[in-house]
Parts: C-alpha cells; sequence; structure tokens
C-alpha cells in the first residue's frame, strides 16, 4: 500500500474536512474513458487516471483516519493512496461530485463503516478524479467533463477539488403557505399552474377554485400539490379515462367517426369478456395478477422511465427498475425477475444532428444499461427478457420501459385498510429528489428541461429496497398488514391517499425521517423519493413489523392511522397541512372530452431499388436493432435465482438470440411448468398503421412465447403505450387506433389484457416520438423439459416455416434500409390461434428441436441467426409472395416460426401441421447459409441462383466480433 | 431449511424458496448424524442464499438462512453449525468495493468465531461476494501476514454475467475439496469485481507451489475427457484472473472461495444445454460430506 502524504491537510479536527485519495493501478474504467473520448470525437487523451475521493468531517484523529483507509478505503494489491491535498500534476484534473441531496450511497456507507470500526461520528462525502492524460486544450477538457464524466443535472465538476458538502441530520422547516385562488380569472390561474408546475388545465383549476370557495378558505400549498399530483396524467391517466372521438379517415377518403366513453374502460371491457379462469386482477392493483399453479399466483407490471433517463440515463433508469420492483411489492409478490425494452437514437448519430440540451444517444444508451444492471443485479434479480431498439424518433427521448414480475401465494395479498390501522412506512429516508416527478412526466420536455428538472431526477439505493423485498415478503406470510402500496409518483400523497380512499386517514408529518434539513411540509408529503413503501398495518402487528424491520436493518416510520371520517388529514405536529375530502381528492377531476383524428396512408407506387440480396441479409444481420444485444445483456445478470431455462442467448456459443425468458421459480421446483416471458414492438409499422402496430405487436410477443415452448391458451398481455402530446388530435388519433387494435389483437388471440400503462407527452421541443406500444407477454410452458432454443442442434434435420409471406414492405427494416416508401405493411393474421396452438403441441410432444420466430429482417435474418446459434449451415427454398427476391427474403410478415425437428418426425409433422406449414429445407454440415426462393406457383423463380452466405460472415455480422475467439464488441 | 432465529411469530417459521420446511429448531445438532446444519449468512443485499440453501439441502445438508442481525444479537453462534456458507450478492451494496464492508464486519466482530470454525476444521466456503469478503477479511491468508492476492474489476470493466468451465485443481491443499479433485463443473459468473490480481508474479508461484489455489477456468470446449485451461483468453476466463485463477483456499485448505455460482447448476435443466455433467451440486456434497 504505497501511501503519500502530501500537503498539509491531513491533521483532522472537527472543524477541517479531510481528504482521501485512492487510485487503483490498473483501473479498467480508464480505458473506458480514452474510448470514450475518441467516440465523442475529441482526439489527444492518451490516457487517464482515475481516483476515488472521499471527505471525512468528524473528530478523527491521524490514526483513526489510517485505520479507515487500512481497513475500508485501501486494497493493499491495488491501491494506491494521499491523505490530503493532492499532489500537483502537469495534467489537467477534472473532478466530479454529486450535487447536494443526490443519493450517495458510498458516503453513507463510509460512515456506517466508521461506526462499525468504532470511530467517532462522522460525515462523508465523495467525488471522482480524472487526471487526463495527452495533448489536450481547454476545449477538449471541457467536452470530455461535460459530455463523458460528469452530468450537470446531478452532479458538478470543476479542474481540481470541490470544495465537500455533507448532509447534515435533518429538522424540517415548519413553513405552510396559503395560496390565493379566490377571485383569479382563467389567465391567472393558468399562469399558476405553470409556474407551480402542476400541469393542471383550466377545468381543473376551476374546479379546485370552486371546491375551495365552497369551504370558504384558501388552499395550502400541500393541498393544491396534492391535487397536482393526485389528478396528473401520470397517475390518474386522464387521457385514458376521458370520452373520446376519433375521426378516422380510409384511405379511399371515406370518414368513419367512432366514440369510446374512456379507453381504459374499452381495454377493461374486453378483459372482462374473456375472462379466463386463471385471471387474478386485472387493471386494478399496481400489477396485473394471474395463476400459476396450484399454490401460486404471478404478477406483472411493465412501467416506463422516458422523462428522467433522458436526463440522467443512469439515475433513471435506475430507478425505473426500483419503481416497477416495489409495483409488484405492492401487490404483495416477491420480485422474481426484471425485463426492459430500450428504444434510442441511432447510436452514430452525428453531432450536429443533436439538438440543444440533448444527451447523444450513445450515453444515453450506456448510461440506462448501466442504470438496469446496476439495480437489477443488486436487488439479486435475473434480467431475462427485452429488447433493444435504435431509431432517429427517439434522439431525444428515449424511451425505457422496465418490467417485473413477481411471485406470491394465492390470495395473500390484502387490499383493505381497516379504521385504525397505522399507516407505516418503511425502506429509504425521504427528501427532495423526486419532487414533481409525476407532473414533470405529464407535460412535454425542451431545451430547458434539464436545468430544471435537478430535483426530479434521482439515484437509486438498490440494497434499501432489497431489504424492504424481505421485509414485506416476511410481513406477507406473517399477515401483518390490511394493504401495502408503493410510494411512486407523488410520494406519501398517493400511498396515503389511495389507500385510504375509502377510509379517510390522519398523516403527521413530524416524525417522517429525512436525509437532510429544510424540507418543508408539502415537500416531505409530496417527495417521490426511492425505496419506500406504505402498508396499512392493525396496531397489534406493529411490533412485530418493527422486529423484521430491524433484523434486515430496515426504517420503518409510524406516520398516522387510517380514520373512517373520509378525509385527508395531514399535520406537521400542531400545524394543518392538508384537509381534503377523499372524494374531492379522487372523484372531483373534471373528465376531459378528447378528439383524435387519424388519416391512413394513401398508397403509393413502390419501386425496387436493386440489391445484392446476400450482402442486405448481411447489413440486416448487423443493424443495430437486429444485432446481437451481448455488450448490454451479459452486463444483467440472467441466472440469479437459479430458474433461468430459457436464456437471452442460446446454441454451442451461447451468442444465438433468444426469443424468450422461461423460469422456473424458486419454490415451486414440485412440478415441471414454468413461466416464459415475451415482448413484441414495431414502432416502425406504427408510423403508418398504429392500429396494425398493435396486432403485430401481439403477434410477436405471442410468437415469440410459442417459440419458447409456451401455451398460447395461457397467455395473459400487458399494453405500454408511449405516445406525444394528447391535447394534439394527430397524436391522439393515433393512439385510439392503436387502442382499437389491442382491443381487436385481444379478441382475436383470445388473450386479456392485465395491466397496462401510458407515458403520454414524449415530446421535445414540439415534436413526438413515434408512437410506441410495447406488449409484454406472460405464458405458461406446460413442461420446462421441452423448453426450445432458437439454435440449430443436428445436420440432417429438416426445416419448416409456419406461415405466409407478404409482398408489402411497409414498417420493414429493410425498407427504412433501402428507402424503399412502400406505405403498406404486412397483413395481421386472421386466424393465429390454428397456427399457434399446432405449433405447440408439436413442441410440448417434443418433436421440435429449435424454433426460431420471424420479425425483424425477414425470413432470411432468423434463417441466419438459427445457423449461428448452431454454427451449422442451412439449405432451404422459402415462399415468394411475388417476383423479388429481396422481398421473399425481407419480407416481415406476421404469424410466422421456423421450426427444426428431425428426419424421423417429419411425417408426423406434415400431418400436423397440413396447410399451416411447409417443410423448407434441411439443415446442413457446411458452413454457409444458402436459400433458394420459389415463385408464388411453388417452381423457383426463373434465372435465380441461391442467396449464399457465408457463415462465418453471418457470425461476424450478427456478433460484430471478429473471428479471433478472444475479441470483444 | 429453517430461518433459525427468533421468529416474530413462532408458530410461522419462514420456509421460503424450498419445498420441505421444519420446526424451527434452536438445536440444530440434533440430526447431524444424517443432516449436518449448515449456516447460510445473510447480510443486507445478499442474494444467492436460497439457491445456497437449495443446493445444500439437495447434497444432504441442513442449510439455516440466519441474518447477520441474528448472528450479532446473539440469538444463533456460529459454533452451532458444522460448515458455513457465504452466498453471493452485494452486501451492504458493496458502495465500498465489492465485499469490503462485510470483510469490516467480519473482522471487527465475527472474526474469532469464524477462525475457530476454520481451526476445527468445519467447512467455510465463500462464493462470488462472500469469496470477496472472506479474502478480503483476511480469513484466507495467513493470520497477520499482510495480504498479496485481491479481487478487482473485471479487466472490461463492466459486470459479466455468462456460464464458464471450471476445474477443482488437482493438488489443492483443501482437504474436504479432495473428494472431487479434478472435477469439471459447469456453472456461471455474474460478477463486476472478480479479477484475481496479486501484487507480483511471485506470489501466483507461491499459491501454486502451497496448493492454495482451488479452482481454474477451463476453456470453452473443455468436458469430461478433454480439459484445457482457459490461457487467460475472454471469455473463458470471464475477467482476466491472473493465472486463469477461479477460486483460492486457505493455508489449512478448510476455508475455500470462488467466483463463479455453483449453486446454479445443482439440477440438469438449469444447464443451458452442452455435455452432460459437471454439475456444481459436487461441491455442496463435498461440503456436506466434510461437515458430517
Amino acid at each position: 500500500m504505497p501511501t503519500t502524504h502530501a500537503g498539509k491537510g491531513s491533521g483532522v479536527g472537527s472543524g477541517v474536512p479531510v481528504r482521501i485519495q485512492v487510485t487503483s493501478s490498473d483501473d479498467p474504467r480508464a480505458g473506458r474513458i480514452v474510448e470514450g473520448a475518441r467516440l465523442l470525437g475529441v482526439s489527444g487523451l492518451v490516457a487517464c487516471r482515475v481516483s476515488r475521493v472521499h471527505y471525512l468531517q468528524g473528530d478523527l484523529s491521524a490514526a483513526d483516519v489510517e485505520r479507515l483507509c487500512r481497513e475500508v478505503l485501501v486494497d493493499p494489491v491495488v491501491d494506491e493512496l494521499v491523505v490530503g491535498s493532492p499532489a500537483t500534476t502537469p495534467h489537467p484534473a477534472v473532478e466530479v461530485a454529486p450535487r447536494p441531496g443526490v443519493t450517495d450511497t458510498e458516503a453513507r456507507e463510509l460512515e456506517r463503516a466508521a461506526a462499525a470500526l468504532g470511530l467517532p461520528p462522522v460525515l462523508a462525502s465523495t467525488a471522482r478524479r480524472y487526471e487526463l492524460i495527452g495533448d489536450l486544450d481547454t476545449a477538449a477538457v471541457s467536452a470530455i467533463s461535460s459530455r463523458l464524466l460528469a452530468n450537470d443535472t446531478i452532479e458538478q465538476h470543476s479542474l481540481g477539488p470541490i470544495p465537500p458538502s455533507f448532509d447534515a441530520p435533518a429538522t424540517a422547516g415548519a413553513r405552510v403557505e396559503s395560496v390565493t385562488l379566490s377571485g383569479l380569472a382563467d389567465a391567472d390561474l393558468l399562469s399558476l399552474s405553470r409556474e407551480r408546475l402542476l400541469s393542471l388545465d383550466l377545468a381543473e383549476m376551476r374546479a379546485i377554485q370552486e371546491h375551495f370557495g365552497r369551504e370558504g378558505r384558501e388552499p395550502t400549498d400541500a393541498e393544491l400539490e396534492t391535487l397536482a399530483q393526485t389528478w396528473s396524467e401520470h397517475c390518474l391517466h386522464k387521457t385514458f379515462r376521458a370520452r373520446v372521438r376519433l375521426e378516422h379517415t380510409r384511405a379511399d377518403g371515406s370518414v368513419t367517426v367512432a366514440r369510446y366513453n374512456g379507453l381504459l374502460a374499452a381495454l377493461r371491457t374486453v378483459t372482462e369478456e374473456l375472462d379466463p379462469p386463471w385471471l387474478r386482477s386485472a387493471f386494478d392493483d399496481n400489477a396485473g395478477i394471474v395463476a400459476f399453479d396450484d399454490d401460486f399466483d404471478l404478477a406483472f407490471k411493465v412501467e416506463t422511465h422516458n422523462h428522467p433517463s433522458a436526463l440522467e440515463p443512469f439515475g433513471g433508469a435506475n430507478t425505473g427498475i426500483g419503481g416497477v420492483v416495489r409495483d409488484v411489492m405492492g401487490v404483495s409478490a416477491r420480485p422474481i425477475a426484471c425485463t426492459n425494452v430500450l428504444c434510442f437514437g441511432p447510436p452514430d448519430l452525428a453531432d450536429r444532428d443533436l439538438p440543444p440540451g440533448v444527451l447523444h444517444p450513445r450515453r444515453v444508451r450506456d448510461g440506462v444499461v448501466a442504470g438496469i444492471g446496476d439495480y437489477g443485479n443488486k436487488l439479486g434479480l435475473p434480467t431475462v427478457n427485452g429488447a433493444v431498439l435504435y431509431d432517429e424518433g427517439y434522439v431525444a427521448n428515449p424511451l425505457v420501459y422496465c418490467g417485473a414480475l413477481g411471485l406470491l401465494p394465492s390470495g395473500s395479498h390484502p387490499t383493505e385498510p381497516k379504521v385504525g390501522d397505522g399507516i407505516i412506512a418503511i425502506g429509504g429516508r425521504t427528501g427532495r429528489d423526486g419532487i414533481h416527478g409525476a407532473t414533470f412526466s405529464s407535460a412535454g420536455m425542451d431545451e430547458a428541461t434539464a436545468e430544471q428538472a435537478g430535483t426530479v431526477v434521482q439515484i437509486g439505493d438498490p440494497i434499501t429496497e432489497k431489504g424492504c423485498i424481505e421485509v414485506v415478503e416476511e410481513a406477507r406470510d406473517l399477515r401483518l398488514y390490511h394493504a401495502i402500496t408503493d410510494c411512486g409518483a407523488g410520494g406519501f400523497s398517493s400511498a396515503v391517499g389511495e389507500m385510504g380512499e375509502h377510509l379517510g386517514a390522519e398523516v403527521d408529518l413530524v416524525g417522517a425521517p429525512l436525509k437532510y434539513e429544510g424540507l418543508e411540509p408539502w415537500e416531505i408529503w409530496l417527495s417521490e423519493a426511492q425505496e419506500r413503501m406504505v402498508m396499512a398495518v392493525p396496531p397489534g402487528a406493529v411490533e412485530t413489523l418493527r422486529h423484521l424491520c430491524d433484523r434486515h436493518d430496515v426504517e420503518m416510520t409510524d406516520l398516522g392511522s387510517f380514520t373512517g371520517t373520509g378525509r385527508l388529514v395531514v399535520r406537521y405536529g400542531e400545524q394543518p397541512v392538508v384537509d381534503l375530502p377523499m372524494d374531492f381528492l379522487h372523484g372531483g377531476v373534471p373528465r376531459r372530452e378528447m378528439v383524435g383524428r387519424w388519416a391512413d396512408p394513401v398508397p403509393e407506387p413502390v419501386r425496387w431499388p436493386a440489391a445484392d440480396p446476400a450482402r442486405l441479409v448481411l447489413d440486416l444481420l448487423s443493424h443495430p436493432t437486429v444485432a446481437s444485444k451481448e455488450a448490454i445483456v451479459r452486463t444483467y445478470d440472467h441466472e440469479v435465482r437459479g430458474g433461468t431455462v430459457g436464456r437471452p442467448f442460446v446454441g454451442v456459443r451461447a451468442d444465438g438470440p433468444g426469443d424468450g425468458a422461461v423460469l422456473k421459480p424458486l419454490g415451486t421446483w414440485g412440478h415441471d411448468m414454468a413461466v416464459a416471458l415475451a415482448v413484441g414492438i414495431n414502432p416502425r409499422i406504427g408510423r403508418l398503421d398504429p392500429w396494425a402496430m398493435a396486432l403485430h405487436a401481439i403477434d410477436e410477443a405471442v410468437r415469440n412465447l410459442v417459440a419458447v415452448g409456451a401455451d398460447p391458451g395461457r397467455v395473459a398481455l400487458l399494453d405500454n403505450f408511449c405516445w406525444g402530446d394528447p391535447t394534439k388530435p394527430d397524436r391522439l388519433g393515433s393512439l385510439v387506433r392503436a387502442v382499437e387494435g389491442c382491443l381487436e389483437g385481444a379478441r382475436r388471440y383470445r388473450m386479456p389484457f392485465i395491466s397496462g400503462k401510458d407515458s403520454l407527452f414524449n415530446e421535445f421541443a414540439g415534436e413526438a416520438i413515434p408512437g410506441t406500444l410495447l406488449i409484454s407477454a406472460l405464458g405458461l410452458v406446460p413442461d420446462l423439459h421441452r423448453t426450445l432454443g432458437s439454435a440449430l442442434t443436428g445436420a440432417g434435420h429438416d426445416l419448416w416455416l409456419v406461415g405466409e409471406p407478404s409482398d408489402r414492405l411497409g414498417g420493414s427494416l429493410v425498407a427504412e434500409l433501402l428507402g424503399i416508401g412502400d406505405r403498406l405493411v404486412p397483413p395481421a393474421v386472421e386466424d393465429p390461434l390454428r397456427r399457434y396452438q399446432a405449433v405447440h403441441r408439436l413442441i410440448a410432444e417434443g418433436s421440435v428441436t429449435a424454433a426460431h420466430d420471424v420479425s425483424d429482417g425477414g425470413v432470411a435474418a432468423a434463417l441466419a441467426e438459427m445457423a449461428v446459434g448452431g454454427r451449422l449451415g442451412v439449405e432451404v427454398t422459402v415462399p415468394a409472395p411475388g417476383e423479388s427476391v429481396v422481398v421473399a427474403l425481407t419480407n416481415e410478415a406476421p404469424g410466422r416460426l421456423l421450426l427444426e425437428s428431425p428426419r424421423a418426425r417429419r411425417d408426423h409433422i406434415e400431418a400436423r401441421l397440413g396447410p399451416l406449414g411447409r417443410r423448407v429445407g434441411t439443415v446442413t454440415a457446411e458452413p454457409s447459409i444458402r436459400i433458394c426462393v420459389a415463385g408464388p406457383a411453388g417452381g423457383p423463380i426463373p434465372h435465380r441462383e441461391p442467396v449464399t452466405i457465408d457463415l462465418d460472415a453471418a457470425v461476424r455480422a450478427f456478433t460484430g466480433r471478429g473471428s479471433a475467439p478472444d475479441g470483444r464488441p | 431449511m429453517r430461518r433459525c432465529e427468533p421468529s416474530p411469530d413462532e408458530d410461522q417459521p419462514r420456509t421460503d424458496a424450498l419445498e420441505e420446511s421444519g420446526p424451527c429448531e434452536n438445536n440444530p445438532k440434533e440430526d447431524a448424524v444424517t443432516a449436518p446444519p449448515i449456516l447460510i449468512l445473510h447480510s443486507p443485499g445478499t442474494n444467492r442464499d436460497a439457491e445456497a440453501a437449495l443446493a445444500v439441502k439437495l447434497a444432504g445438508g441442513d442449510p439455516s438462512i440466519v441474518s447477520m442481525n441474528g448472528l450479532r444479537g446473539g440469538a444463533v453462534s456460529v459454533s452451532g453449525f458444522a460448515a458455513l456458507v457465504l452466498p453471493g450478492g452485494f452486501s451492504y451494496g458493496d458502495a465500498l468495493g465489492a465485499g469490503t464492508r462485510l470483510a469490516l464486519e467480519l473482522r471487527t466482530w465475527l472474526y474469532e468465531e469464524l477462525a475457530g470454525a476454520v481451526r476445527s476444521g468445519r467447512p467455510v466456503l465463500g462464493i462470488c461476494n462472500g469469496f470477496q469478503a472472506l479474502l478480503k477479511s483476511g480469513l484466507l491468508g495467513e493470520p497477520g501476514a499482510p495480504r498479496r492476492v485481491t479481487l478487482t474489476d473485471n479487466a472490461n470493466g463492466l459486470f459479466e454475467c455468462r456460464w464458464v468451465n471450471l476445474r477443482v485443481e488437482p493438488g489443492c491443499r483443501s482437504g474436504w475439496l479432495s473428494a472431487i479433485e479434478g472435477a469439471l463443473i459447469r456453472c456461471p459468473v455474474a460478477h463486476g469485481e472478480g479479477r484475481v490480481a496479486v501484487t507480483d508474479p511471485e506470489v501466483v508461484r507461491n499459491l501454486e507451489d502451497e496448493g492454495l489455489v482451488a479452482f481454474r477456468y477451463l476453456s470453452e470446449d473443455s468436458h469430461a475427457e478433454v480439459e484445457r485451461v482457459a490461457g487467460g483468453h475472454y471469455p473463458a476466463n470471464p475477467n482476466g484472473s491472473v493465472a486463469d485463477i477461479a477460486g483460492l483456499c486457505d493455508p489449512t485448505g478448510t476455508a475455500v472461495g470462488l467466483m463463479p455460482h455453483p449453486e446454479d447448476h445443482v439440477v440438469d435443466w438449469q444447464r443451458p444445454g452442452g455435455p452432460p455433467g459437471g454439475r456444481g451440486l459436487a461441491l455442496f456434497e463435498a461440503l456436506v460430506d466434510a461437515a458430517r
């Protein structure tokens, strides 16, 4: 442990913080920073020295500091230590520190470690130091600092040390402000809504004004904020509850008008129509619930965290996972897996195409991926399924869908708080972080958003949440609570407000543990600080719960009780903060009337550009949307809990794509049934036909499930709509068409929607994202031993193609790649269940050895992926929908699966499939993918050689790796 | 499996992930002849405790997941157990480096009990985060000697999850590993700080000479008949560990640590294809046998 005592600052007094700088001799982050600078286009950085910096304030002797360094901060094998001011360096040394108030778990753990060593109490603060070695001018240092090392939203940076800030023990300010509403004219009401970031419209502001007019008083700041959060688009889904009129212009110019008495109600109606016996809870709870086996149910929820991720990708995605996991805890389930679907701008976007105030898509991606991995890995949850899409529509507004699956004993989720139950909060402390999150996500973004959003964006603390998971599971099994919910958007205000909707509640905020001093009561009440759950606990169970919390080092607070008065009453000590009738809070919001307009695209003649089919297939395989996501997904633990049967990667080298996840939950090993998860998403189709997007997305999710062995008769669906500003008729029109597609899809596939979420206002400076529907599907695999991968397994095996091609390329990847302006998308599948049931029977009986869905890139890409996974060749003849080889290879008609089976099963499979599928060829030991194209009548298209792709070239295109065994993309 | 600590409600012991449960007994030694009691240590952030307990159970042991606070409060004692497993996870969030805070806990108030277990030959197994904590606590080294081996950031600077091939190193001095000496184990790694690093190359020779290398990464194409070490190549050696070292033991051979997760391969269906065999259960069977 080489130690340098530099400078004069190493003496520790109570007033002077001591600085400790630790440098690892071979920190791999250094290389990543050099590479990151190169990708930024900044030349001259040849090396980087990364140091961890810790400041300690407290009554520590030099021996105490030495001991803390030796025991905790410095690894004797790889670290160098400098106590006191850093030595002068000829290189620019950029230091980066979290802004005051941003979660800093490293500092907190250091304080706790000092306590564990028996040292006097200390306050800690951390920073990172980067010595940039090379030939760099000021502009280069500035670019590296602000675009690579620090994010101004949550961090500060400077050349040289930043004076540390220490979070002091907390006491709240007690100021409650009265806000004058009476006598305000409409314009004043609207400007008040804007100034206070309430995101309420005029009718809503008037309703509030009238309510307090009747009460004969002005609202408090907290009351106004409580109403704004409860009535926010984020919490109340005003668009999905509105009365909506859709004016739909068809391609032939005819116009039809449809009216919906609530889009959400329409989705619920179809679920009620289908009403399968295994459905436990749809749309009523924080997550949808279906039966798994005789003893357990499954809870599934997918959320989005788009705006926070745009501003602070790591923190946004980090807390996105944290939030959706709490949703699943909020139905008393033990979380058992995570999913995520990510939509980014093109990773190679030129800097000149980047709007001001927007982070580069590569930086967004890297931060989001790190945030998802950090949270899921630390919760001990396998991140098993998802997708990553790249499209120019997401440059300024990325989409981050986060999902969580949970397991709970059937009937173990209580939902009825009782009068007299304590309002018990567990988990993290409350800070100013995350204030206005719900209203923030209910408005568009622009250049200035990043500066205004400092309090909105948070960093997660997964270990605190991990403790909550354990406490909640044990508390559930001991039946210690009558109701539970998470503190999500709106914080305590919405958790207590929702739980006490039918009873009334009384809360005293004085006892709420705070991260730091100076919070006003309304801030405590509204803060969306992470990692908190609220339970309704009968008085007799509170002490038992406290024991559980102590065992898991989880903080627990008694906030008040449920009263039976029908009012939400919040005090800060003796001071009144909120006094609202529950029926106004939950029923007082005026219902919106909204209009949407949608016009189907008018078809235009399509010109087929000439393209070398073999080259084209390789280009599709290497397109970032198709190519292997291994560099991302390997950073997620997909094995923890020991039940991952269907994996993200398959095949002999574990680098072929998995279609869906199959999980065997711990605690259910007594039988062979398993859970399957898959997703479907296609914004390219949505641009042309949102109705078709819904059906295609459902089909993609379902065929992915079927491909891994799930039973299509036991599938539940989740919808997640990410759209632009729904007050604009074109955005709403597209959204309503997508909902109509979901309604049709649920009926056609006989699969109920059990949960969903909408994230609207995904706009930047008035530009909306492409309306994007994610369908997440939850299925059951009857026998986990029959779970399949997409990788080919044996030369000589037969290959089968189920489903028919289409000559329409609208919305396909090849159309995007070649700039083909086809505006017609392939027709949706008319009778999907017959084919999927037939395929499922073949898989379930063991006749099939590999299966893969045909999606982005068409049948050629799918065949190539199967070949890559198995490191085997194929020789096939695929059907053509017309005269074009390119269309035959690359069309993305839905409803198609490729199957591999042993030669001996040929007659049996042929009989079972009948006209639903056809044998297209065989698996070969040759390292090549050879595809002939049959004409529409069945014969070969004249004068066409087979399209031949070298297997090695396909491996390189798909994996992005050279043939060297050692390379990492 | 039982949670042998004061339950908030004695009538409802935790059964957690396992199919069977029994009443929580305060003296787990009673059935030691058939199923030795094995402690699975749970600290805040531990996450593969349930799988470790299942592996111990399937290997014939009697696992109990015990929280740090349960041990600290004195309700349960290490001395009541025939073996100890420190499972994987992110103890205390690993905010100060992987296993660092847990190592501090082990050193500050649990050291004597753990060192006592090692002296008396009761097997101690640290997996992933448990290995990091064992190593950083000094329990894998000569008592009092400066530490010359560490576990630090993976060579690529990233968390990495993938299946690997391991060999129980022939010549390892661990007595309880000798039952499976030379065996090939296939199981996943899932870590960001799993690279074995040393102060100088001499240390590796010492580790080898002393028989302290317990596991090495093998090449991807290794199987029961043909074994080749990974030779430093990624991804067979997933983290850049010096000399392909995946696990170590202490000078008595009683305490063993490794980065990969043998507890995630205890039955055949957990394996992602490939040749049969290589179950990590063998390691737990060796542990349980030695604990009898």
